[in-house]
């Protein structure tokens, strides 16, 4: 008995121990997203070029990356290559101009380029609310039947599409 | 020189407050509800922070969200159901007890009273041992 209780602190040291090590490979900026496997808010949003009305309704029927984004974003400018390059290979790619202007926008596209389907324009953030976006750039992988499958905060660029993305597209796609 | 230091500083808390963001309320109980909503609700931006204490953009969207909420009626319920739907369960700072959530509400109790058993057990058999010594004498 003696014995046993002189382990005891090291037992609970080690114990300890665990829980840090375990600490040290966790990202402390990772949240898990509310709307895993759940479909994309209803909305009704101005389309950022032409103004007209689009809804879910609009969405591809294939999966495709939806993108929150404003021209305010260094971070947003950095990941616009990659997901210029997503657009052309791989699936196709909307846009949600988050608390934004129109114009600061369409200089934006026009000056790196624009490879959206198209873009919902969010002046407000009332969309990335609905969202639970905390700041640009997000992006949701959602499926052909408009369910949000993945959330990515940050920058989206080759590795975190391969580790985050790629594994959960080839899930649900064949 | 003082006089002027004074005044400085005086004049500067003030600049400072004006910065900060000005909601008008219906009732001082409604000003209540709105500040410990702005304790209870963490942002999701800066992990250790409320959105009543943070400068993040995203803590000052919820806050006017809270507002309107607040504004249109909704209770204290309503309004962190509405945040955790969108943000998870993450948001609150005082998640409700359940499985999930068991040892957060309970470990330190656990971890206390265990102590203090311990403690006592230790004081008794201390003092056994003292009278024992004592009988020897």
């Amino acid at each position: 008995m003696k014995r046993l209780s002189l382990w005891l602190p090291l037992a609970i040291f080690a114990i300890l121990v665990g829980f840090f090590f375990r600490g040290l490979s966790l990202d402390p900026n990772a949240q898990p997203s509310a709307l895993i496997g759940k479909p994309v808010p209803g909305f009704q949003l101005a389309d950022l070029h032409t103004g007209e009305t689009l809804t879910p309704a609009d969405f591809p029927a294939e999966p495709f990356l939806l993108n929150v984004w404003a021209s305010w974003c260094i971070t947003c400018q950095v990941e616009h290559p990659y997901l210029t390059q997503i657009a052309e290979a791989t699936m196709p790619v909307i846009g949600l101009n988050y608390k934004d202007t129109q114009s600061a926008a369409v200089n934006w596209l026009a000056k790196l380029g624009d490879p959206y389907t198209f873009h919902l324009f969010d002046p407000e953030g009332r969309m990335g609310l609905d969202l639970g976006v905390a700041g640009a750039p997000e992006t949701f992988l959602v499926d052909g039947n408009g369910i949000i499958r993945a959330r990515i905060q940050g920058e989206v660029n080759a590795r975190v599409f391969d580790a985050e993305i790629r594994p959960i597209l080839e899930e649900f796609r064949p | 020189m003082r006089w002027l230091c004074a005044l400085m500083l005086t004049v500067w808390t003030a600049a400072g407050w004006a910065a900060i963001e000005t909601y008008q309320f219906d009732t001082p109980e409604q000003e209540a509800r709105f500040r410990q909503l702005g304790l209870e609700l963490r942002c999701p931006k800066c992990q250790n922070q409320a959105i009543g204490d943070s400068d993040a953009e995203i803590s000052g969207d919820l806050r006017a969200e809270v507002y309107r909420m607040l504004k249109e009626g909704a209770t204290d319920r309503e309004i962190k159901d509405f945040m955790v739907a969108r943000y998870g369960r993450y948001v609150l700072y005082r998640p409700p007890l359940d499985r999930q959530t068991l040892v957060l509400w309970y470990g330190p109790a656990i971890f206390h009273d265990t102590g203090a058993v311990f403690v006592v057990l230790r004081i008794r058999k201390s003092k056994l041992a003292l009278e024992k010594g004592d009988e020897d004498a």
